[in-house]
């Protein structure tokens, strides 16, 4: 993986993240509409990213379509990733 | 169902080849406040809770629970998986490697496998919510244990990210404790 990719799979990590905490959250404040409006930007955001990361790398989740030979098995698992090695 | 990423939930740098930490570390693999035990203790007590939001919130942070299972097997992993044999020998890892390898596995730092009696379900959810709440703050007093100990940076980072997720999801089930004892006083229901 190379530091192009690393760097939008870690952007992507992070907003991953901020979706994961405003979805917590509106689980137990589900008519805070500030905190909806911060998670539409997040999960608009999300989309942009994850759709740019499968046109150039390859699918996240493995109901993406897929170009022959299966995508999904070829680039690195997590464990496998030096996410520093770039820094 | 569920469907899997094909990524972590936060990038673990590991800085050294550490089989004495990695022994340690599997206490939040398979210990009775590790991450498996929250993951299924979460997702196990759902089918039974009275309000949407109560089901959200298990649902949600028993899945986030299973996330933290795997940063807490790619530490493992990334500690050892360099390690020869005589880095591993004389080492709390010792007694792990002569049965599983490398390979991380559901035990505790003793070595103690991971049993369904570390977690509870009562179909009650006020004692169910508060074994939760109690869970979490478990699971931030051992992580504060293993920052402690951690001499390796990368790892004691991750181990900051994940500490703080014990405090949002304390947080979180004392909301929900709040609304679903809101809920049951309406109800009259005893």
């Amino acid at each position: 993986m190379d530091c192009k990719q690393l760097a939008l799979l870690k952007e992507i990590m992070e907003i991953s993240f901020c979706l994961v905490e405003t979805n917590l959250y509106l689980d137990t404040h589900p008519t805070d509409e500030r905190a909806l409006r911060i998670h539409n930007t997040f999960a608009k955001k999300y989309d942009e990213l994850t759709n740019r990361y499968r046109m150039k790398y390859g699918p996240l989740m493995p109901t993406s379509m897929s170009k022959c030979p299966w995508q999904w098995i070829e680039s690195p698992w997590p464990w496998e990733i030096d996410y520093s090695k770039c820094d | 169902m569920w469907v899997y990423e094909k990524k972590l939930q936060y990038p673990v740098r590991v800085d050294t080849c550490n089989p004495a930490l990695a022994a340690m570390i599997l206490e939040q693999f398979g210990g009775a406040d590790g991450e498996l035990s929250a993951g299924i203790r979460y997702l196990t007590q759902r089918w039974h809770m009275p309000t949407n939001q109560a089901k959200g919130i298990l649902t949600d942070i028993g899945t986030e629970e299973l996330a933290h299972w795997e940063i807490i097997g790619t530490i493992v992993w990334k500690l050892v998986k360099d390690a020869k044999p005589e880095q591993i020998k004389g080492t709390p890892f010792e007694a792990h490697f002569v049965n599983h390898g490398k390979s991380p596995f559901p035990h505790n730092a003793a070595g103690y496998a991971w049993t369904a009696t570390f977690i509870q379900s009562k179909e009650d959810p006020i004692a169910d919510l508060h074994e939760d709440m109690a869970a979490e703050q478990k699971a931030r007093a051992t992580y504060e244990h293993l920052i402690r100990i951690s001499d390796d940076p990368g790892v004691t980072d991750a181990l900051r990210f994940l500490r703080e997720r014990e405090v949002v999801h304390f947080q979180r089930f004392g909301e929900t404790l709040n609304i679903v004892q809101e809920y049951m006083d309406k109800k009259k229901y005893y």
